[in-house]
């Protein structure tokens, strides 16, 4: 629980999740319950299989839970039918790819604006919006290039500008620096850093990278579908 | 909200290797059935004949040719007096006496020798017959060795005004061309009647006699009555009816032949455009998981996909018209009943380019609509996951 006794951003509780491959159940997470207050910076580590990513996809609403709650933002996202979970996801959860997922025939620019166009927003509005998450990053200049017209790092401060665009209250990454040489690993670990910082974002980070979880504020263990530590 | 429609102009533009496949395949199968029923459409129109309904044709008692048959001068006589046959100012059946022959010459195109019917017509035949005009040059003159051709005639045989046409030996001016509202006429020589029997050896009588009826229904009572009348052995029938009996079985053949064509190749370029897009889609997974995760939902995505599909078939119809454009006017032909050759012209008619169209954007979504199920339905998950 976090410490001010405000509901915490994310609580998960007591959550199984099984995989059925073929005749054979693969247990994944094993009654895992896990707190996230809000403003938080978790990085969630642990060897490959031990369910790190399974926990991040309950957690960013596109995948179930077999057993137990997620609590996130104050929704059960379980109880949650198909596209009001889309819905949901637009307006709370900013996605940070590993391989950055921008759409190659898009700009930088339409690329920030799609969370936007799920909104009431006007054309001229989306743009603004876009605009401004692409000056946060840093990439205003680029915001006609394509994604082919920029590097790793780049491109995953494109993504992260549409991460935020439609101003979620939590960041869920997927190993953001493990496609990029260190430098750019650094710039988007400080990026990471500034918008939990200032812009309040909660953030939920899997990494295998030791320095990237050192910039967390708390790290949690995961071992064969439990925490730990 | 829908995804934005120049997501899916720009992914058919970028992805132009692998989408020119499904362009150019249903191009091809819209081409071939453009072609087709560009071809069917000229061809029943040639067949079809300018038959009026008004018009009786008589021929003689069993045969089912023009060339077959034969009415004697003196059964003409008696036929013509019937009062329900329609006369001009001057008291004169409207009738037209016709002697027909077949004549074979070398085709422009590769120099084979066909068959062409030459008739020999009254200068009534025009107004009898209906339909007609001259489009160059001008009418035979009686007792000169003059005729006219049909315009097919002088396309695929170079018999242009002021050129001789040989016709059993003996030479003939070409002194114009006519037009017979795309009919099978247009593919026959015809001359002044009393100068041609002679040469032609039909002096003793025509090979078909055609009349106009006063009044349309009275058609049956004049077929009863000349049919069952012994003294001049004659079968009748409605114009129309009896040119429509000559072609009527190779024009259905044909239809059918182009209506099958155009199924199994629309279900050919069906499966071909399938498999395009089960590529674009299996391309494109973790973009799908993507936008899913972004929050755009299946419908958006399935309607995403069918737009693509549509606009790659539309891209596929557009050039499908565009290459069968070339075939409008091209001529062909089939032979008649008299054994000899009717050409027809292509008719490729926007009513044809636009069913082209619709057909192609039809292929494409039926193709698209299963591989676009598959995307929307992927889990997201799974669809991260793919490279």
């Amino acid at each position: 629980m976090s410490g001010n006794g405000k509901a915490p951003m994310v609580a998960v509780e007591g959550v199984k999740k099984v995989y059925r491959r073929d005749a054979e159940e693969v247990k994944v997470l094993d009654g895992l319950s896990l707190e996230v207050p809000e403003g938080d910076f978790v990085a969630l580590m642990g060897p490959s299989g031990s369910g790190k990513t399974t926990l991040l996809n309950l957690i960013a609403g596109i995948d179930r839970p077999t057993a137990g709650k997620v609590i996130v933002a104050g929704t059960d996202v379980a109880q949650l039918g198909e596209s009001e979970l889309a819905r949901w996801r637009s307006r709370n959860v900013g996605f940070i790819f590993q391989f950055y997922n921008l759409i190659p025939v898009l700009t930088a620019e339409e690329n920030v604006a799609l969370p936007l166009l799920l909104t009431n927003l006007s054309k001229k509005e989306r743009r603004e919006r876009a605009l401004t998450a692409l000056k946060v990053v840093g990439l205003a200049e680029r915001s006609q290039h394509y994604p082919r017209q920029l590097s790793g790092g780049q491109e995953q401060r494109v993504a992260i500008a549409r991460a935020i665009v439609a101003d979620p209250k939590v960041l869920v990454a997927d190993e953001p620096t493990g496609d990029l040489d260190s430098k750019s690993a650094e710039e988007i670990l400080a990026l990471m850093e500034t918008l939990n910082r200032d812009f309040g974002k909660t953030i939920v980070m899997v990494t295998h990278d030791p320095r990237a979880a050192q910039r967390a504020h708390t790290q949690h263990h995961l071992e064969k579908g439990v925490l730990s530590l | 909200m829908a995804l934005p429609i120049t997501y899916n102009v720009r992914n058919v533009r970028v992805r132009w290797q692998l989408t020119l496949l499904a362009v150019v395949g249903i191009a091809l199968v819209v081409t071939t059935i453009v072609f087709l029923t560009a071809m069917a459409s000229g061809f029943s129109l040639a067949l079809r004949a300018t038959g009026r309904d008004d018009n009786a044709m008589i021929v003689q008692k069993g045969a089912n040719a023009e060339l077959t048959s034969g009415i004697g001068r003196n059964a003409a006589q008696v036929l013509l007096v019937d009062p329900r046959i329609a006369r001009d100012d001057q008291g004169w059946p409207l009738s037209s006496p016709e002697i027909l022959v077949v004549a074979s010459y070398p085709r422009k195109a590769d120099g084979a020798d066909v068959n062409v019917s030459v008739r020999g017509v009254t200068p009534r035949a025009f107004e009898v017959r209906g339909g007609l005009r001259i489009v160059a040059g001008r009418q035979v003159q009686p007792g000169l060795p003059e005729v006219i051709v049909g315009e097919r005639v002088r396309e695929r045989y170079g018999f242009e005004v002021g050129s001789k046409v040989s016709i059993q030996n003996k030479p003939w001016e070409v002194v114009g061309v006519f037009a017979a509202e795309g009919s099978g006429f247009e593919s026959e020589i015809w001359g002044d009647l009393e100068t041609m029997a002679e040469p032609l050896r039909r002096t003793g009588g025509y090979q078909a006699i055609v009349v106009r009826l006063a009044d349309p229904s009275t058609f049956e009572a004049f077929k009863t009555a000349w049919e069952g009348d012994p003294q001049v052995q004659v079968s009748v029938s409605r114009e129309r009816a009896f040119y429509e009996a000559q072609a009527g079985p190779i024009a259905g053949a044909l239809l059918g032949l182009a209506g099958f064509v155009g199924i199994v190749m629309g279900v050919g370029a069906v499966f071909g455009a399938m498999n395009t897009m089960y590529g674009i889609v299996a391309s494109r997974t973790r973009e799908i998981g993507t936008l899913r995760a972004l929050g755009f939902s299946r419908r958006a995505i399935l309607a995403s996909f069918l737009t693509e599909a549509a606009i790659l078939a539309a891209f596929g119809g557009a050039l499908g018209c565009l290459l069968a454009l070339p075939a409008n006017g091209i001529s062909g032909a089939t032979n008649s009943a008299n054994f000899s050759e009717i050409a027809f012209a292509f008719r490729v008619t926007p009513p044809t380019l636009f069913a082209g169209m619709v057909f192609a954007v039809m292929m494409g979504i039926v193709g698209g609509l299963l591989p676009a199920l598959r995307a929307a339905r992927l889990p997201i998950t799974t669809a991260l996951r793919e490279v």
